[in-house]
């Protein structure tokens, strides 16, 4: 499903002393199969722009398409649920949203709000709970038992299970242990591809968009700063550091070893293979250019 | 050599109704003046060390003894004075309805009075770049303020111990790099102890001494160097291996000589450039 | 419209009103909603709506804003009016509309009891509107301290409402976002029949319970951490301090107050 923000605009509490101007102008295409990362500092609005991906928040201006419907500011809307169905949102800390007494009736409940029958929902149920890797004896557990961990990886089913073409995440992995955060991103990425699914991750990780993603938005002040492929984006880390944020490890030591030795490597390396058989190529000619 | 300013011998804690033990048979010192990393897996007992050692819980096996005291019922006020806490929600530790009462409310709490309590909020927050904020609510500060403020908060009581419980998990980059500058000038300026529990391994690389936990049981002990050669073993433990380390083994592996792993990125560039360039 | 209410929120500024003492505010408010009640004929009204307009205007808050600002209470009092107006039968008709008979007391009772109303909206909401939420409870925690002596929780008290108060903003945002989660996984708020609505509330209600929780013990133990044992041997950081402004404030509804005697039919 392809879906594509034009010019759109979001105020939060709009007409009243308290507005405030959040997003505005942005145009972000997501074409279906896309895995879209978008980067940003605090309040840059990365969330805000999730949020319209399946019409949780409407423009205040400009349009929304998402498949074939178009959701358009001052345009009253009925049912958003399909929409719903097709773009699942994993929240950041989503464990916050779990309620049911079993982990199973959890993970039914998005797709039984959408009709599936309570059958295919349990069915839905214990294949999702085996894709975020957790033993099947743990359905009938209360989610509230678990640990912080598996709570993440319970909700994190329950959107699963909804079985959506698009996938929402908002910094999903944060507070998670380093295993824990890669076994999580790397479950997204296997479902991407396996699914086809298309993906929109906020991340403050540069590693996690530089290693995932095929295209970065990059958000400053509301506003969409830059996008492009990883290599695009990072070949200009100056520009990144000026906005007061990171680059990948890995470009940052080329950085600084670029600096200190006072050269310029051919190109931009993402990867930590790669960036150290230049420096050693680099170092092998004796260190100069 | 420094000596121990806390000594935990042998501590072992199981909270109520749980079967097994949050911790177990736990024995080590906390060096004065040094900067202590935690780390190891969701649920390893991190945050219940952390709350022994300020008399949060009381250890159901073993001693603990603060700056020469026996942590017990009946000196944990006087040992909380000593070390401060600095907890991960930066929602959930702000009690003032402004940034001032927030940092006074600790010193309230020790009959402080008042006319050094208005000096001390001022300094503390001055210290973490939060003078300005007195009178802000916490709603409008972003999650790095919050923690300078409960940091301030912790100063403010003038402790030898501050324990940072995954304090800057929470926060964006920018955040944690403020939070983490902050609680370093500290600790060379005032001689603040500083235990900092941690996912982020690039930080702990950059402490004085790594305890590793595991299952609620010390699993090593020893400087980041040391630590961090356990390499694969790290991983099986749920946690990863800093980049400068994994770039040291792979330049090493491409057949770039290195007198040893570095932890930092700049100590990596340092000595390629001091045994390489212009040879 | 919830966001134009100014019923029970701050406006900051720096006028007479908002420099004043929150424990002489209080006093004011309190003595003043018994005074009201001296109030019987056209002066002694007309003295007391005097003394609200002299208060709204040292207070420095725009009259639109107030205006705007109360409109939903506004229409309170005259509901109040009305059925003063129709309840009332004494006195001569003044007024009849078919079945509609309007008596001349119920005139007067329902202009003097609606009148008696909008002043003590008006008085409360100046209390609220030039003193911060803190302030009141620093203020009320001075206040009731004699009460102390019988074992009242004086402190625990005003620690709970300051604490109730910095946790409002914290608490809208949880419900908010949960909401938007819970969305997500189709959950409809705002359509739908009125029974799926209210079962659409347990989704919400759960979490929000479970997160309060948490973050109650979350407070609960970095209270304690940071040495919090009770009100006892606390040294206190707020200070209150009573200036002249806060005596002659005092001594003016005083003079009113007589005045009001004096008027009294
Ligand atoms: N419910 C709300 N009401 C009013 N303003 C809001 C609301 N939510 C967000 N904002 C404001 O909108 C702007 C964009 O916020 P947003 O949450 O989209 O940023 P973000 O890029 O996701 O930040 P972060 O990295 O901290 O999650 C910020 O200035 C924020 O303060
Ligand atoms: N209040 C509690 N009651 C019962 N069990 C608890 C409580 N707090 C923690 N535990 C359990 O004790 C063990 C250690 O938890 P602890 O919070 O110390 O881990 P941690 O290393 O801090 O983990 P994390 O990295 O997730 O913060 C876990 O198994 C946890 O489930
Ligand atoms: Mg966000
Ligand atoms: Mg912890």
């Amino acid at each position: 499903m392809d879906i594509s923000l034009k010019n759109v605009e979001y105020r939060y509490q709009a007409d009243s002393p308290f507005e405030h101007l959040a997003i505005s102008d942005v145009s972000i295409d997501i074409p279906s199969g896309t895995y879209l990362a978008i980067i940003g500092h605090t309040g840059s609005g990365k969330s805000t722009v999730l949020q319209h991906l399946n019409a949780l928040l409407k423009p205040t201006k400009g349009s929304v398409l998402i498949g074939s419907r178009e959701i358009k500011a001052g345009r009253k809307d009925k049912n958003l649920k399909s929409i719903r169905e097709n773009v699942g949102i994993v929240f950041q800390f989503p464990e916050h949203q779990l309620f049911e007494e079993t982990v199973e009736k959890d993970i039914m409940f998005g797709p039984m709000n959408f009709g599936v029958s309570e059958s295919d929902a349990k069915a839905r149920a214990k294949e999702a709970l085996q894709l975020v890797g957790l033993p099947e004896d743990i359905l009938e557990k209360s989610p509230f038992d678990l640990s912080g961990g598996q709570m993440r990886r319970v909700a994190i089913a329950g959107v699963l299970a909804m079985e959506p073409d698009v996938l929402v995440l908002d910094e999903p992995t944060a507070g998670l242990d380093p295993r824990g955060r890669k076994e999580i991103m790397d479950l997204f990425y296997t479902l991407h591809k396996k699914r086809n699914l298309s993906t929109v991750l906020v991340t403050h990780s540069m590693e996690d968009a530089a290693k995932y993603a095929d295209e970065i938005v990059v958000m400053h002040q509301g506003k969409v700063l830059t996008k492009g492929t990883p290599e695009q984006i990072f070949s200009d880390p100056v520009a990144l550091i000026e906005l007061g944020l990171d680059v990948p490890e890995v470009i940052g030591l080329q950085l600084k070893i670029e600096e200190t030795f006072h050269t310029k490597f051919s190109k931009i390396s993402l990867s930590e293979r790669e960036l150290a058989e230049m420096i050693a190529e680099f170092l092998r000619g004796g260190g100069q250019r | 050599m420094s000596k121990p300013l806390v000594t935990i011998d042998g501590v072992s804690f199981s909270y109520e109704g749980q079967q097994t033990p949050a911790l177990k048979n736990i024995t080590f010192d906390i060096l004065e003046g040094e900067w202590l990393a935690i780390v190891g897996h969701n649920g390893s007992g991190k945050s219940t060390l952390a709350k022994l050692l300020n008399g949060l819980q009381f250890p159901q096996q073993g001693k603990i003894a603060v700056c020469g005291t026996e942590l017990t019922e009946a000196t944990v006020w006087e040992v909380r004075k000593n070390v401060g806490m600095v907890f991960q929600n930066p929602d959930n530790q702000f009690v003032g309805t402004t940034v001032r009462d927030d940092v006074a409310f600790g010193l309230e709490n020790h009959g402080v009075p008042r006319e050094i309590m208005v000096e001390r909020v001022q300094t503390s927050l001055d210290k973490v770049q939060m003078g300005t904020f007195l009178n802000q609510e916490p709603h409008h500060l972003s999650g790095g303020q919050k923690q300078r403020v409960a940091i301030a908060g912790v100063i403010a009581l003038q402790p030898a111990i501050i324990i940072l419980d995954e304090a800057t998990s929470m926060l964006d980059p920018r955040g944690r790099a403020e939070v983490i500058a902050t609680v370093r000038e500290l600790k060379d300026r005032e001689h603040i102890t500083v235990i900092s529990i941690t996912h982020d391994l690039e930080e702990a690389a950059k402490a004085d001494r790594v305890i590793v936990m595991n299952k609620g049981e010390l699993y090593r002990e020893g400087t980041p160097e040391q630590i961090f050669e356990m390499d694969e073993e790290l991983v099986q433990l749920g946690l990863d291996i800093p980049f400068p380390v994994k770039m040291s083994k792979l330049l090493r592996h491409k057949g770039v000589e290195l007198t040893k792993t570095h932890l930092t990125e700049e100590e990596l560039v340092t000595e390629l450039w001091t045994s390489h360039s212009k040879m | 419209m919830m966001e134009k209410m100014i019923f029970g929120r701050y406006v900051p500024g720096e006028s007479l009103l908002h420099r004043m003492d929150p424990r002489s505010k209080l006093i004011i408010v309190f003595l003043f909603v018994i005074v009201v009640f001296i109030a019987n004929n056209v002066p002694t009204y007309a003295v007391l709506a005097a003394y609200t307009f002299l208060m709204v205007g040292l207070s420095r808050i725009p009259l639109r804003f107030l205006y705007g600002g109360l409109k939903p209470v506004f229409l309170l009092v005259f509901f109040t009016f009305l059925l003063h107006i129709f309840m009332t039968k004494e006195g001569p008709i003044i007024l009849e509309l078919g079945w509609l008979k309007i008596y001349e007391e119920g005139l007067r009772q329902g202009i003097f009891i609606s009148l008696r109303f909008l002043l003590l909206i008006l008085v409360t909401s100046l209390l609220t509107l030039t003193t911060t939420p803190i302030e009141i409870t620093d203020g009320l925690e001075t206040l009731l301290n004699p009460l102390k002596k019988w074992k009242f929780p004086v402190h625990e008290l005003a620690l709970m409402m300051s604490i109730s108060l910095r946790f409002i903003p914290t608490l809208m945002q949880e419900t908010d976002k949960i909401m938007k989660a819970q969305t997500a996984r189709g959950v409809e708020y705002n359509s739908g029949p009125v029974k799926e609505r209210i079962k659409a509330i347990i989704p919400l209600l759960i979490p929000l319970f479970i997160s309060s929780f948490k973050r109650a013990e979350e407070l609960a133990v970095a209270m304690e951490a940071r040495g919090y044992k009770g009100g006892e041997g606390r040294t206190k950081y707020r200070q209150l301090a009573w200036g002249m402004v806060d005596t002659a404030m005092l001594l003016f509804l005083g003079a009113v107050t007589v005045l009001l005697f004096v008027l009294r039919g």
